[in-house]
């Protein structure tokens, strides 16, 4: 228990409000919080400590009724949460066997009199499972009349549970983030050893002060000091600096913080890619570092990267503007494009917007005037078109017939089609409405 | 010797306030059976004669009970039950069966608790046999074989509107056309929160229901409740510790007396008046005693008060990272410049970098950075999709959004947010001023 920080005023109040076992206790307490703020840490523990009869139940794990309430059963059933021969495995699949089995379960197990905690993680999944659920949840204590506290933990607020005719409210606690000098304080509680801990704590604010404007998950700070720590004591291994220079230490540290922030809190590059990396790093300058989403380039065959590009054009052209761009003689009406040109700035560009719906049609006649050379519209171009939708480079727009006049909309971003457009000598800027 | 008499005297007042608190925590929990009722005779009286005459005379009848959440609607049919088991006559004649639309979700399985209820024959322990078309059947048959001599059956319906979404309302409609003809006398009680519903029932099953209702409208005044804060808090008669009881309900009196605490019970008062949320208000500081705080002191209520009262949003957004704050306030800014239109990705990533750009102090982050923090907001609800399709539809950056936050909400959390940068406050309250 007191290896928790920082959640002093949290623990006074759950633990006050458990009680003792044979205590009765509010029939439902909603905890809510941003991620890692020690929910189901002080919960845990508190329930492990006092050793209260309680199942943990994840509603991501059990994502249908069924599941929900068998793993529940099962639990208290075996007191772990080991399998059971599937011989003795509690069948339920619904609310009705569900309330009644627990009351014979309890009673079997001699809980009667105590308190049984049943703690919902990430309850906001109960939303979309079927609607008697939670209210049923909520008044578990009045529907089996047996000494029972619901715990629902969350992220999102209380609010956004209610509908229809609203049901009995939990007690709501709320577990507010971590400071900065707290996140500081519960890093540092951890030193790698061989350093001292002032060292320690200052490298955890320089990290902090790069990656703290951007994210306040616990989690995912204390995963970054963990991997970018052998850097920043790398000079010290290597002999080039002292535990003291902490100017030259941050000199050396602060471009890989920046780099790491682009590349692997977005986890671009796997963690162990990301130690592989530093440890180049050491031998020889610029090694190359190719994320997940540098490596976007796709090879497509000949006409699929045309079908492509003139999606991307119908796509984010209006279709105004085609006269302009693919027919052969477009002198007169440039003039008058022209006077347009001045209104057409203020207007938000299309590559805002996003991308607009188009008929088959309209791609078939731009791919033509793109395409060079003669092309056939056989049935291979048509499947094109059909294995790009079922790629995600096209997608389907709502409504109309499939068959008769299908619209697309083009799925791809502008530095992907630049890409595909490159490799067959295309330059896809020149025709589109937003650069051109 | 002194030390020791002290010591025993200590536990012995802790065993006290134990007591006093497993007592106060029973009475406020769901399961207990409140005894005093608040403003509510004559709707008990008329429900009480109500069962008597189905138990006693075998009349068959229908009513509802309606009443908004938490007003006591279960409390008053559990209160009319338990004295009519008093009578002798009532106790051994009258059969109960206890529905509820949360458990019973569709006809099929309120059918075998019925069956079960009532330990019909083709039961065996709690296991019902048969198909459900089988034991339709077969409990109409049993009900319908009844005379006006035969057992009367009480039917207690609670949350009845969720028996009205069930395919066809056959049950609601057998048991209806039972308590319309001369079968076996039953007595069908609806207990529901919403007023509309007999605008729920079919034709036929509305045609066959006695249209009694009894509203139960919570109509304390303040001063009663005040009196039900004291009541609810006292101890009773049945305390083991009786000079313990008198002297804690004397302080609970004055303690309702107390300017802080009429203040708290007030605003809850203003808020909602049905008991359920007063219990819970109550249950904190009851928790609170122990041997170091043997009573309830106003600070307590007032603690209780404000664990109760926070704005959950405005906690969420205390919560969020500076970047996620400069987002949320270029959607402020979108939706004020453009009255409330929905917007995607790449306008508030315009938005946010014609901020950050401007000021050289600023760091700007690169556009996956920015995503990933706007896709937490997304997590976080606190951004909707406004058409939830799923994402292949349209590329993550263009999906249409509306922001949940209210302006203001924004600006006060701004207030509370921890070293928030002063550009940022500065940028929040001017919207067009760019």
């Amino acid at each position: 228990m007191d290896r928790i920080q920082c959640r002093d005023k949290q623990i006074t109040l759950l633990s006050n409000l458990f009680g003792q076992p044979n205590q009765l206790t509010v029939p439902a307490i909603f905890l809510y919080g941003h991620t890692a703020t020690g929910k189901s840490l002080v919960l845990n523990s508190l329930l492990a400590n006092a050793k209260l009869p309680h199942v943990l139940v994840n509603c991501v794990e059990c994502y249908s009724q069924r599941f929900l309430y068998e793993h529940i059963l099962n639990v208290l059933h075996s007191g772990s949460e080991t399998v059971l021969e599937t011989s003795q495995l509690i069948k339920c699949d619904n609310m009705n066997d569900f309330v009644r089995l627990l009351k014979q379960e309890m009673i079997s197990k001699g809980l009667e009199k105590q308190t049984l905690y049943i703690v919902l993680d990430k309850a906001e999944r109960l939303r979309d499972m079927e609607q008697n659920i939670l209210p049923a949840f909520l008044r578990l204590q009045e529907l089996t009349g047996l000494n029972i506290c619901m715990i629902l933990m969350s992220e999102i607020v209380w609010e956004k549970y209610r509908f229809g005719t609203g049901f009995c409210d939990p007690l709501v606690i709320h577990f507010p983030d971590y400071s900065k000098d707290e996140l500081v304080q519960i890093i540092c509680s951890e030193v790698p050893e061989g350093y001292p801990e002032g060292f320690y704590n200052m490298y955890v604010n320089l990290v902090l002060s790069i990656f703290h404007y951007a994210c306040r998950n616990l989690k995912e700070l204390k995963h970054l000091v963990i991997l970018n720590f052998k850097t920043y004591v790398q000079p010290i291994t290597s002999g080039d600096a002292t535990i003291g220079d902490t100017k030259k230490l941050w000199k050396h540290i602060e471009p890989h913080l920046k780099k790491a922030l682009h590349t692997l809190y977005l986890r671009e590059v796997s963690s162990t890619q990301w130690e592989r990396y530093q440890e180049e790093m050491e031998t020889s300058e610029n090694v190359a570092l190719q994320g997940i989403s540098h490596r976007s380039h796709v090879d497509l065959p000949f006409y699929s990267k045309y079908l492509l590009i003139a999606a991307y054009l119908a796509s984010y052209n209006p279709a105004k503007s085609d006269k302009k761009f693919f027919a052969k003689n477009s002198g007169k009406i440039n003039k008058r494009l022209k006077l347009n040109q001045a209104k057409r700035k203020e207007r938000t560009s299309n590559h805002m917007l996003g991308p607009k719906p188009f008929p088959l049609d309209r791609l078939m006649a731009i791919f033509y005037s793109i395409v060079e050379g003669r092309v056939a519209p056989t049935a291979n171009i048509f499947m094109q078109i059909t294995s790009l939708v079922s790629l995600h480079f096209l997608g389907h727009a709502t409504g109309e017939d499939q068959i008769e006049q299908p619209k697309y909309k083009c799925l791809v971003s502008l530095d992907f089609i630049k890409a595909v457009s490159r490799t067959v000598n295309f330059e896809v800027s020149r025709y589109l409405y937003d650069f051109a | 010797m002194g030390k020791a008499k002290k010591q025993r005297q200590d536990s012995e007042d802790e065993d006290v306030v134990l007591l006093t608190q497993t007592w106060l925590r029973t009475k406020l929990c769901q399961t207990s059976l409140p005894t005093e009722i608040h403003g509510l005779s004559k709707e008990r009286r008329e429900l009480l004669e109500l069962i008597k005459r189905t138990a006693i005379s075998g009349e068959s009848n229908s009513v509802l009970v309606v009443g908004a959440r938490g007003c006591g609607k279960s409390m008053l049919i559990k209160s009319v039950l338990e004295e009519l088991t008093h009578e002798t006559t009532v106790r051994e004649n009258l059969l109960q069966v206890h529905l509820n639309g949360l458990l019973q979700t569709d006809d099929k399985v309120a059918l075998k608790e019925i069956t079960r209820q009532l330990q019909l024959e083709n039961t065996i322990g709690d296991k019902v046999f048969g198909s459900f078309a089988e034991t339709l059947q077969f409990l109409l048959e049993a009900l319908k074989s009844g005379s006006q001599t035969s057992k009367p059956i009480l039917f207690v319906v609670e949350e009845f509107d969720l028996f009205a979404f069930h395919r066809n309302q056959t049950l609601l409609y057998n048991l209806f056309d039972i308590s319309q003809s001369a079968q076996t006398p039953i007595c069908v009680l609806g207990v529901t929160c919403r007023l509309d519903v007999v605008e729920l029932l079919e034709k036929r099953v509305k045609s066959r229901f006695s249209h009694r209702q009894l509203h139960l409208f919570t109509s304390l005044t303040f001063e009663e409740y005040q009196q039900l804060f004291v009541s609810v808090l006292s101890l009773g008669p049945d305390f083991p510790d009786q000079k313990h009881a008198s002297q804690w309900n004397k302080s609970m009196q004055a303690l309702s007396r107390d300017a802080s605490v009429v203040d708290v019970l007030k605003k809850q008062y203003e808020m909602s008046r049905d008991v359920r949320s007063l219990k819970q208000l109550m249950m904190y500081p009851v928790c609170q005693l122990c041997g170091d705080h043997k009573w309830l002191a106003a600070g307590d209520f007032q603690d209780a008060m404000q664990i109760s009262a926070t704005d959950s949003k405005a906690a969420m957004l205390h919560g969020v990272s500076i970047l996620e704050l400069c987002l949320i306030i270029s959607m402020k800014h979108l939706n004020d410049i453009y009255d409330g239109e929905p917007f995607n990705f790449e306008m508030v990533y315009k938005e946010y970098q014609k901020f950050a750009q401007r000021r050289s102090s600023m760091q700007v982050f690169d556009k996956p950075v920015v995503l990933k923090a706007f896709e937490h907001l997304i997590a976080l609800e606190l951004v909707r999709p406004l058409e939830s399709t799923g994402g292949t539809r349209v590329q993550k950056e263009y999906r249409l959004m509306s922001l949940l936050v209210h302006p203001s909400q924004v600006l006060t959390a701004l207030q509370k947010y921890p070293n928030c940068p002063t550009e940022i406050s500065q940028w929040a309250s001017c919207s067009l001023a760019v």
